[in-house]
């Protein structure tokens, strides 16, 4: 499987993008992640929302991978997503195309009111991005309850899912 | 399962592009349209399970957009997309059929809970739809048989009433399929989808049918613990079959005259007055009109129930409907009973052709269960058949009371097996105990 790259979009702590890049090595086979420099996602920005607009950030993170050889990037931003529709995004990913992207913001505790929890966070994080770099194969919504892409809407479906993908997703990952 | 269809009316394309998105990814068939008329192309096209309707848009708007697909497609699921200013609009779509709505931007949470449920409530209707066409399947007039003149002017009636309201009376001899008709009447109703309730008149005894038809409060009487509908109340929306409606007694004629006349009643026990709706068909093999010159029946509860009347013919007057009949319970038992016979001999036809069916279809029907069960398959021969043969006629000219036809009978079956009693009760089938009852009762000879 060819190389992730991760990209902290704006500030991340540099800690917090290692443990990722470890962790997804060790589910998802990549031969190579490697972590480049910070997106300033500024021009994303929707002054009115307060949030950045996912999809801009996709094009962006799209267009700085080298086209073709089946690399990915995965965008971190600390900061909330959202599509215009929609009130907000965990995340975006392009289906079968080379980027994705996800918010630390609503996965973190305590945007809900609880104490922080760094190993929640984690937990979280790295099931997002399995779940983005799993649309980025192609990968639909799965409806078993045991499959990363499994749909999550809110952070209590996040937590219900394992951070595995299901046999026929992960031979789909494969192929 | 068919993967589901959404399609997103809306004028602004970064809401097609974003939504269209969003359900690609959870694996619907996602179209867009950006506007009413486009949208309704797409819909003519080929339907779709959901339509995402935005409501203010240019050219045609939403509730216009909406009135059409609802005289087009009624079965497809809309959803009101709306900002916030315009709830009122909303509220107007959903008074026009539109199933929910759903203020911009959405919370995926929502959205994703509106979708499954609006999906579900597609399936919902859809199974109600395949119910529907079952019923319709079902309630095709396929046990009613008989190409006789007489029976198929009993068919073209039942067709012609079936489609009204009115109160039926079907009339006809004992065995003659009385109930068959009336499930006839009620499936060709528009009342089919709702239930038919039948009540045996002739079966209980007074107390038991006034609590059977009104129903009772808790603790009405005796043994009433808990409160139960009556048959009226069950029969509501679809048709009450007062089967034997002959046998019922004065007290229970005054009660139902009352009913039918209020369409409205009390439990036992209770004080409220419930309303019903049902369509009422009553049978009987009783001469009613006689019994009212009697005075055994009430003339006001007569006219009440006679005002369609139909008639059913015993068999013996559509003799041309026997072979078709018989051909017909063959083929339905050999399935039931799992024996494979192919039809009747010559000669057995004949004989049931020549028989008088006094007991008409139901007799014959059980004729024809008998004799799969002694005979050998694949044919039925004229010895496996129970009735005497033709030219004898059955039981005694004269005599047509049933107690005097057991008799006859029971005495030619133990003359037939030499009055060996084990050998007569078992053809008979019935326990020798029984038979020593009955040759007692009738004071029959056994040698």
């Amino acid at each position: 499987m060819p190389g992730l790259t991760l990209v902290p979009v704006g500030a991340v702590p540099a800690g917090f993008l290692s443990a990722l890049s470890a962790r997804i090595v060790s589910l998802f086979a990549f031969e190579t992640v490697r972590a480049r420099d910070p997106l300033d996602p500024s021009f994303s920005r929707d002054p009115e929302r307060g949030q950045l607009h996912s999809t801009r950030l996709l094009e962006a993170l799209a267009a700085a991978c080298p086209p073709g050889d089946g690399e990915r990037i995965l965008g971190v931003a600390d900061a909330d997503l959202f599509i215009p529709i929609l009130t907000f995004v965990f995340g975006e990913a392009q289906l079968s195309g080379p980027a994705a992207v996800l918010s630390l913001t609503r996965l973190r505790p305590e945007f809900y009111g609880l104490p922080r929890d760094d190993s929640v966070l984690l937990a979280r994080t790295v099931k997002e991005a399995l779940h983005e770099l799993g649309h980025t194969y192609g990968l639909l919504h799965c409806r078993r309850p045991d499959c990363v892409m499994r749909a999550s809407t809110n952070a209590g479906e996040v937590d219900l899912k394992p951070a595995l993908f299901c046999r026929s997703c992960a031979a789909a990952t494969r192929s | 399962m068919a993967t589901a269809s959404i399609l997103i009316i809306d004028d602004e394309r970064v809401v097609q592009e974003s939504l269209s998105r969003w359900f690609t990814e959870y694996g619907y068939d996602v179209r867009t349209a950006g506007d009413g008329r486009s949208g309704l192309s797409a819909l003519a096209e080929r339907p779709s399970d959901i339509v995402l309707l935005d409501i203010k848009m240019p050219g045609m708007d939403g509730i216009t957009v909406l009135e059409r697909i609802k005289e087009v497609a009624p079965e497809v699921v809309v959803i009101i997309m709306t900002a916030f200013a315009t709830v009122d609009y909303a509220v107007s779509a959903l008074k026009m059929g539109a199933w929910d709505f759903i203020r911009k931007p959405f919370d995926p949470d929502d959205l994703s809970r509106l979708v499954e449920k609006a999906l579900e409530h597609r399936g919902l209707m859809a199974e109600n739809v395949q119910l529907k066409r079952s019923i319709e399947e079902i309630a095709r007039f396929d046990d009613v048989i008989g190409k006789s003149a007489a029976m198929q002017a009993v068919l073209n009636l039942v067709r012609t009433v079936g489609s009204t309201d009115s109160t039926v009376l079907i009339l006809g001899e004992s065995g003659t399929g009385k109930e068959l008709i009336a499930r006839a009447i009620h499936a060709a109703s528009p009342r089919r989808y709702m239930p038919i309730v039948p009540v045996s008149c002739g079966a209980l005894p007074d107390t038991l049918m006034e609590s059977e038809l009104f129903g009772h409060e808790k603790g009405a009487f005796t043994g009433a613990q808990y409160r139960r509908k009556g048959k009226l109340e069950l029969a509501d929306g679809g048709t009450l079959f007062l089967d034997e409606v002959g046998e019922i007694s004065p007290k229970t004629q005054v009660d139902l005259l009352r009913v039918l006349e209020d369409r409205a009643f009390v439990r036992l026990g209770g004080q409220k007055l419930t309303e019903v709706d049902f369509r009422l068909v009553s049978a009987t093999h009783r001469d009613l009109e006689a019994m009212v010159r009697e005075g055994t029946f009430r003339q006001d509860l007569f006219y009440r129930l006679n005002v369609v009347p139909v008639r059913i013919p015993p068999l013996r007057e559509r003799r041309e409907d026997i072979p078709l009949l018989a051909e017909h319970f063959l083929s339905k038992l050999s399935r039931q009973m799992n024996r494979r016979f192919a039809g009747f001999e010559p000669a057995a036809m004949d004989r049931l052709a020549r028989h008088d069916w006094p007991g008409n279809v139901r007799e014959l029907e059980n004729a024809v269960e008998r004799a799969m069960v002694v005979g050998t398959p694949p044919v039925i021969r004229e010895a496996d058949l129970p009735m005497k043969a033709a030219g004898e006629p059955f039981p005694v000219e004269g005599e047509t009371s049933l107690a005097a036809m057991e008799r006859v009978h029971i005495q030619r079956i133990l003359d037939k097996n030499e009055s060996n009693v084990s050998r007569a009760a078992r053809e008979l089938g019935i326990d020798r105990v029984t038979l020593y009852n009955k040759i007692r009762k009738y004071g029959l000879r056994k040698e």
